[in-house]
């Protein structure tokens, strides 16, 4: 089937065009780190072997940039927890279901033993259920970045507007300019390994804008360009980043000009800062508490937030202790480097976040990766 | 995207899948246009004209152009 707008760029001929110019561009005498923020260019990376595509100086780190990796075990305790309670019906996005929490809980397995969990595609999938059962609590289980959080904020405003009493949201937004000021502000960024550059998230940027990395170009002096999802995108923007380190330029560049601008969706904006506020610190698994970086409901919508409505208390969670999912985020290690990777975790028995989602690192390598570890130790 | 619906819906074809989704996130959109979908929502129109002259410099090889003036690195 071909698809306009996605056809053109993965045309590996494309693909092939700009190897070549990578190649040409790269001084061979200096090493290019490049973080993708994102995880679906951290899946694009895998799916479409863009690693093999480039020369040895130039290694892609991959980001926390995947919405069910960096939730802290304790979330996913508070949300089973919730479940449990027999008014309660929990709405959530189908990756969170098999997250393990701690001491081996899931949603899954929770839903195995009897909690009323609802797997929806959409915000509008739970408060359609809201209205269609008055009797039940619904709750919906919001994660995700700047791309996630406008649907959650329209549902709140939807429910308010229809006094849909029975509808509530455990928030667990976070924003990704301030993960990537964490990043660029921990000791050694990336665990010891120097970032160049960032490949800029393309769902993300289309609601933001590119302006919101500015500071990662003003003030920490790294080049950043906003990319679509395509290999042949990712390409071109590699060689862009490549350029700018060669020229001795920081800017925030826009590759992705065919969805992206620079101020972003006013609309999708204004759904988020009319519902959200910044909580003071939230906590990401992998990175730790970061200052502001999590969103909250505004006392103006208290009554849809189901930390209030339940008095959830913060449950600090315990990780396996053998996943090395946090390290993994940190840029440290790298998937294969985890002793449980691909024996005791794999997609089908994920021990850890990363292995869950098909945005985690863990799963992209498992999926297309674990052959050229093979490849490499054959040969 | 195939229709609008009412209360800010439309029909689209994902993956070659006919599925309701919400346009109230975005401007002006209208039927045949291609849009981004996240979780149900419309994010962002793809600009035809700006897909066409991204691809025209992928085929030389070529980069976007820097749109903004250079400032020093810190």
């Amino acid at each position: 089937m071909s698809v306009k707008y996605i056809d053109e760029y993965r045309d590996g001929r494309l693909a092939g065009v700009f190897a070549a110019q990578i190649a040409e561009a790269v001084h061979p005498e200096r090493a290019y780190r490049f973080m993708e923020f994102c995880g679906g260019h951290t899946h694009a990376i895998s799916r479409f072997g863009i690693a093999d595509l480039l020369p040895a100086n130039v290694r892609m780190i991959h980001g926390p940039g995947c919405p069910v990796c960096v939730l802290p075990v304790g979330r996913i305790d508070m949300a089973i927890q919730l479940a449990r309670r027999p008014d309660v019906t929990l709405c959530t996005y189908g990756d969170l279901m098999r997250v393990p929490g701690s001491r081996g809980a899931s949603l899954l397995k929770a839903k195995a033993a009897g909690a009323d969990i609802r797997m929806v595609y959409s915000t509008l999938d739970a408060l359609r259920i809201a209205e269609a059962e008055p009797s039940r609590e619904v709750v919906f289980f919001a994660i995700g970045f700047e791309t996630t959080t406008p649907p959650t904020a329209l549902a709140i405003r939807r429910a308010a507007a229809r006094g849909l009493a029975n509808f509530s949201v455990f928030c667990n937004h976070v924003l990704t300019p301030s993960a990537i000021r964490a990043i660029l502000e921990s000791p050694g960024e990336a665990g010891g390994m120097r970032v160049d550059g960032f490949i800029g998230p393309s769902h993300v940027s289309t609601v933001i804008g590119t302006e919101p990395y500015d500071f990662a170009a003003r003030t920490f002096g790294k080049p950043v360009v906003v990319t679509g999802f395509e290999p042949v995108d990712v390409m071109q923007a590699i060689l862009m980043l490549i350029r700018q380190l060669n020229e001795g330029r920081c800017e925030v560049e826009n590759q992705y000009v065919r969805a992206v601008t620079r101020t972003g969706n006013r609309i999708a904006q204004a759904e988020i800062a009319e519902v959200f506020e910044p909580r003071d610190s939230f906590e990401w698994r992998g990175l730790g508490e970061i200052p502001r970086s999590g969103l909250r409901l505004k006392p103006a919508y208290a009554a849809f937030d189901a930390e209030r409505r339940f008095a959830l208390q913060g449950i600090t969670g315990r990780d396996n202790p053998a996943c090395e999912c946090g390290e993994i985020l940190r840029g440290e290690k790298r998937p294969a480097d985890c002793k449980l990777f691909g024996t005791a975790c794999t997609p089908d028995t994920p021990m850890g976040a990363c292995m869950v989602s098909s945005e985690g690192a863990c799963a992209a390598h498992w999926t297309y990766g674990r052959f050229r570890d093979l490849a490499r130790r054959v040969a | 995207m195939n229709a609008l619906l009412p209360d800010g819906m439309a029909r689209v074809t994902l993956s070659g899948v006919a599925m309701d989704i919400s346009v109230a996130l975005v401007e002006e959109v209208q039927v045949g246009d291609y849009v981004i979908v996240h979780v149900g929502y419309a994010l962002a129109r793809i600009d035809p004209e700006e897909a066409e002259r991204t691809l025209a410099l992928m085929q030389e090889g070529g980069v976007i152009p820097p749109s903004e003036a250079a400032e020093a690195c810190p």
